[in-house]
């Protein structure tokens, strides 16, 4: 790439269109978001077309020393490449699904999702500590604004919900990062990757970084904002929220907790596997006695976030692969539930899910796109979803076959809700006239949907194209972590193979000799 | 056997699927189904050399690699298609019947306002199934096995307006899934063993592996027997087996065309058909096998016993395929993996062709699946009516062990009840008596469908549907029992169908048998071939011999006497034992038991943990109780009310200066 500064470019592009938003009028504002979002995802290309798989760890580093210590420093290794690409990949999405839906104060609301774009970018790519606390904190205010603004009746309601849960997160970080600083001199985050922290100190820096990366996850009990932020943002919002905002808690675990605090991590790893185990269950039956579609499906992602929790602290190469590739599958396939989900609302505003039903009659186009994202969802072969799954939970088996018994009960109760809601909505009678009068998907709504669907069956079938980026980083973070390993309880002890087969029976008298003649 | 070749006998359907079912309506009936049919066909025809070649011994094993799947660490598996003997017995079995069924269904699904999305599916389950059978690792398996699964509830809850429809289908694929759990956790098991999801590689390591023990859930078993035991729980779900056999029934709400493909002659088989591919690894396993002849023999009963009582005639067949399906666990349990395959593959054809000809006769009755009210169809439905008689020879098993003359189902049932009697131990034998009983019943439940069905007196005023269609009452119909309703026989692409598959039901036994039951060179390794109790199996005595023979006539004697000579016996006999009867009838009652224990009580729960636990607890005592001592302490209300957004952002930036200064300091 030479010298060109890819990332900040990636960062200034949304910002400019932003500011430029401020000042447009409605129509312009959307072109000029579309358009800047569109721009992004391309040089979004450019960076995954020019990463050197097994090249440098850190590529496309910039630098830029500001004062004491604290410096503009970008860089992306492949974990964050893919999180950039899964933002600038959904970023045009949402500015299509706001494209009708939005028409008040739309300059302010294209602003609001722009900023996003950028700080989204700067988390993935800040190499700096403070910079990455910066963004981290800073990309809720935008999501504040279009819950708080843009939201639905009870926004209030859910927005100080989300600052509470928020606030106390963000104050322990905080603490954690001064002291991180003070202790170890420095706030680059990739020295501090490979700096020794004592142990007894660990202890104090997982949890406090602990209580933000859980909030942001989400994971039980600390989950109860997500439904209501949910049900109250806008389409947009949703997909923004359940596709990048919940992967930076996932991030926060991979890029600090475990590379950092390796002993601490294998100190906590059975809280950590306790509270997902109880959020796949607890979870995923409160999914299935929702009557709101938004709630259900916020629920669900609670249930497959712990399964990337569990994941991340296998402590092994098939679990962290198998977590990112949960939150990647999970951005794609949650976000196009919610923008399925906006869709019909869009028609009937009511999430209620009995106000639906038999839309595979009067909708068959956007019945198949629901179909393909509802068994993307519960985890079918062949989908983003399996791969990530399966690869999570192959791993953790390493580790306890209790927690990945429990945690696999996830693919029973999630087809359980997911099809239990997909009858409600796409299958049997058309009982609401109104329900029944919707039109199918017009372009704008299939050019949102089609690019999602492309690349839910693209992660299924050649998971490599995701896998390969981020093989030598995951190897690396597992090599960083191997010594704090938990010991895993399956114990395979050797013995003495058995001579004969179990069905083996001895041959008849007369046929011996005569073997095989008969 | 050319890879080229391999590769378009699976992926042939897929496009057809993918074809038919994006063109849909803009496609239109004819070129939806002409494009999934012909595949079909194609892929039937090119199937067929393959499996002839392995029988003459001509042709080899062979993989062919597609494309990469997915590496992890260790953890890697590729998509590939592994073509040996095992393979393709089911490559001939799934194109076969699944060729026929698109035919069938031209005639049966004629009036479905629906068809490119039936028939596309129909496609996509073949697609599936193919790759099931042709996987070389465990997860490719997989992806067949929910493939399956997929096109199962899709197909099952294709009739989407009916309440019953959707239940069925959800049933199906979460009843699935609690097998799939157990799948799952084998294959992550053995990856854990073996380093490995390859099926060959697995195999050639697993004896070495039989005297090792591992740690599952706390305790330390024997390594083979939980793997094998946790794959087999996946086996159960899929073949509908005890205990996970809830939803075959139920799927008979799907068109009867799929009754016949998906839930009797394929994909209800791939729970044999792992446990066939998987036989040297099981065969390391001695506590799995008795767990697969235990599971097996008392679903070949239970099914059986559910069977007799049943009125819909699909559901009869349902069952007898739950109960058949047993038969081919234990005989695999007990070591002759040849013998259940050889009863996949002519249960296959028969099975196949009785559920079509339930479709032929369900729809000469306007759609009425209950046999009380058929009756004396034979001279109505004369080639419906040979073609059952056949199917219904075939699975009873006629024939005389003398003579070396008999039905498909003489053939491999036989050789089952032979071989568990052959193998000696304690459960083989119990299975023994299993299969016997269930083989009195089942040529029980057969002829007693036979006889309700054809023989007789019409009894047709009597059904709802028979009414709505000649706009009669029974009481205003009098002494015409038909009401004058004429029941037509079926037209061409079903008929031809039904004869292909009477030619199997009566051929596929006599044929095949020995390749399939004593040819150790025909399945060339690719099954646990056990020679020594093949021969002990031909060396039982007559009374062994002949003891299907003897309750095959019993059970048509019973049926005959019970609804042609005494009609009146079966409701005096429910007067009698109506205890018995209301256990058996209510099918022992497990889907009442389970919605006690699981479905009721997860909604239960469901609700608790959001409005006690989300609501009651954790808002409460979170960040409502926060707020509320908030608002309390006056002085900071005020400022946290103006605006949740600026106190945010202030004390982020307080925080920020709070931090460089510290840093500068």
């Amino acid at each position: 790439m030479g010298g060109f500064p890819i990332l900040s470019v990636m960062l200034a592009v949304p910002l400019l269109a932003a500011i430029a938003c401020l000042f447009l009028s409605a129509p312009q504002a959307r072109m000029t978001a579309l358009v800047a979002t569109l721009v992004n995802l391309a040089l979004g290309v450019v960076l995954w077309a020019n990463y050197d798989i097994g090249g440098a760890q850190w590529q496309f580093v910039e630098r830029a020393d500001l004062f004491a210590g604290f410096s503009y420093a970008l860089g992306i290794d492949g974990i964050a490449l893919l999180l950039i690409v899964l933002s600038v990949f959904l970023m045009p999405i949402c500015i299509l699904a706001s494209w009708e839906a939005i028409d008040k104060r739309v300059g302010e609301y294209m602003a609001a999702f722009l900023l996003m774009e950028t700080l989204m970018i700067g988390v993935f790519s800040a190499q700096d500590l403070f910079l990455f606390y910066i963004m981290f904190e800073a990309g809720l205010i935008p999501m504040y604004l279009i819950i708080g603004i843009w939201g639905g009746a009870d926004r209030i309601y859910a927005s100080y919900k989300f600052f509470l849960y928020t606030l106390l997160g963000s104050v322990l970080m905080l603490v954690a990062m001064l002291w991180m600083a003070n202790g170890a001199g420095t706030t680059d985050i990739p020295t501090l990757m490979q700096y020794d922290f004592d142990p007894h100190v660990q202890t104090w820096l997982w949890l406090a970084f602990f209580a933000s990366f859980a909030v942001k996850m989400p994971m039980w009990p600390v989950h109860t904002w997500l439904p209501d932020a949910h049900v109250q943002a806008p389409t947009a919002g949703s997909v923004i929220l359940a596709g990048v905002l919940l992967k930076m808690g996932g991030y926060g675990f991979l890029r600090f907790s475990l590379p950092m605090f390796p002993e601490a991590s294998a100190q906590f790893a059975w809280l950590v596997f306790w509270l997902s185990m109880v959020a796949v269950v607890v979870t995923s039956l409160i999914a299935l006695v929702q009557s709101d579609m938004k709630k259900l499906i916020a629920y669900s992602s609670v249930a497959h976030m712990a399964i990337v929790t569990v994941g991340l602290f296998a402590f092994n190469v098939q679990g962290i692969e198998g977590a990112m590739m949960v939150m990647l599958g999970h951005g794609l396939v949650s976000g196009a539930l919610f923008l399925c989900v906006g869709v019909i609302y869009d028609r009937l505003h009511t999430r209620e899910i009995d106000r639906y039903g038999g839309l595979s009659i009067n909708m068959p186009r956007y019945a198949t796109f629901f179909l393909l994202f509802t068994m993307a969802s519960i985890g079918l072969p062949g989908t983003s979803n399996f791969v990530g799954e399966f690869l999570a939970l192959a791993g953790i088996y390493q580790v306890s076959t209790w927690v990945t018994l429990v945690c696999t009960t996830g693919i029973i109760l999630g087809a359980g809700y997911m099809l239990y809601l997909y009858w409600r909505v796409a299958f049997g009678v058309q009982k609401n006239e109104d329900a029944a009068a919707m039109p199918d998907l017009n372009v704008r709504e299939w050019a949102m949907l089609a690019p999602i669907a492309a690349a839910v069956l693209w992660m299924g079938v050649y998971p490599e194209s995701f896998l390969a980026p981020m093989r030598k980083d995951v190897a690396a973070l597992e090599a960083r972590i191997a010594r704090a390993m938990p010991e895993g309880d399956a114990k395979l002890k050797d013995g003495e193979p058995k001579a004969a087969a179990a069905n083996a029976v001895a041959p008849l008298p007369h046929d011996k000799g005569s073997e095989g003649g008969h | 056997m050319s890879s080229t070749q391999i590769l378009l006998i699976v992926f042939l359907p897929l496009l057809a699927a993918i074809i038919a079912g994006l063109g849909n309506r803009a496609l239109g009936n004819t070129a939806a189904k002409s494009i999934t049919t012909g595949a079909l066909f194609a892929s039937c025809l090119m199937s067929w050399p393959i499996f002839l070649g392995f029988l003459n011994g001509s042709l080899q094993e062979t993989v062919v690699p597609v494309l990469k799947w997915v590496e992890s660490g260790s953890l890697t598996f590729d998509w590939a298609l592994r073509v040996d003997t095992l393979t393709a017995v089911m490559l001939v079995v799934i194109t076969s019947v699944s060729a026929l069924v698109h035919l069938y269904s031209w005639g049966y699904m004629d009036e479905d306002p629906d068809q490119p999305r039936f028939f596309a599916y129909l496609s996509l389950f073949t697609f599936a199934m193919l790759m099931l059978v042709t996987a070389d690792n465990l997860v490719q398996m997989f992806f067949g096995w929910e493939g399956v699964g997929l096109a199962s509830y899709l197909l099952i809850g294709f009739w989407f307006r009916k309440p019953s429809a959707n239940k069925a289908a959800i049933k199906a694929f979460v009843v699935n899934r609690v097998g799939d759990l157990g799948f799952m956790l084998g294959i992550f098991g053995t990856y854990l063993v073996f380093q490995t999801t390859s099926i060959p590689d697995i195999l050639k390591m697993a004896p070495g592996m039989s005297g090792s023990t591992i740690g599952f859930l706390g305790y330390r078993v024997a390594t083979m027997d939980v793997l094998c035991i946790l794959l087999f729980i996946g086996a159960m779900g899929k073949s509908a087996q005890l205990g996970l056999h809830t939803w075959l029934p139920d799927a008979m709400e799907g068109p009867t065309p799929v009754s016949a493909l998906i839930h009797a002659a394929t994909m209800v088989t791939a729970g044999v058909f792992m446990v066939c591919r998987l036989s040297p690894m099981f065969e390391t396993a001695p506590v799995a096998l008795s767990m697969v002849v235990f599971v097996g023999a008392a679903t070949c009963f239970f099914a059986a016993t559910i069977g007799t009582t049943q009125w819909d005639i699909k559901r009869v067949i349902a069952y007898s395929t739950c109960s058949q399906l047993g038969y081919m666990f234990f005989a695999a349990g007990v070591g002759a993996y040849g013998a259940a395959m050889f009863h996949l593959f002519t249960h296959a054809f028969f099975k196949a062709l009785l559920f079509l000809g339930a479709g032929s006769v369900i729809h000469a009755m306007h759609h009425e699946q209950d046999m009380r009210y058929y009756g004396g169809l034979r001279k109505h439905i004369p080639l419906t009516f040979w073609a059952m008689l056949l199917g219904t020879l075939a699975i009873t098993g006629l024939g005389v062990y003398h003579l070396k003359l008999g039905f498909a189902g003489f053939w491999s049932k036989d050789a089952i009840i032979e071989v568990a009697f052959a193998r000696g131990t304690d459960l083989a034998t119990f299975a023994f008596w299993m299969g016997v009983i269930a083989a009195l019943l089942t040529s029980f439940y057969s002829w007693r469908l036979m006889f309700l069905t054809f023989w007789g007196k019409p009894r047709w005023i009597e059904s709802e549907h028979i009414q709505h269609s000649v706009h009669k009452t029974p009481e205003q119909a009098g002494e015409d029992t038909t009401g004058g309703y004429h029941p037509h026989e079926s037209p061409l692409p079903m008929l031809i169908p039904l004869g292909v598959l009477s030619v199997g039901a009566v051929l596929a036994g006599q044929v095949f048998a020995p390749q399939f039951l004593d040819s150790a060179a025909f399945w060339a390794g690719s099954i646990f071939y056990n020679e020594n109790l093949i021969h002990r199996m031909h060396a039982v005595p007559y009374l062994v011999k002949y003891a299907a023979f003897i309750v095959m006539v019993l059970g048509f004697l019973g049926a005959w006497y019970a609804y042609i000579r005494n009609p009146s016996i079966p409701a005096k006999f429910v007067e009698q034992f109506r205890l018995v009867h209301q256990f058996v009838y209510n099918k022992w009652y497990f889907d009442e038991l389970y919605n006690v224990l699981f479905v009721k009580p997860a909604f239960w729960l469901g609700r608790i943990f959001w409005v006690k636990g989300d609501k009651g607890l954790i808002d409460r005592f979170g960040p409502d109780g926060a707020a509320a001592l908030v608002v309390q302490g006056a002085a900071l209300a005020k400022k946290v009310q103006s605006g949740y957004l600026y106190s945010y952002a202030l004390i982020m930036l307080l925080g920020l200066v709070a931090a460089i200064t510290w840093v500068l300091v």
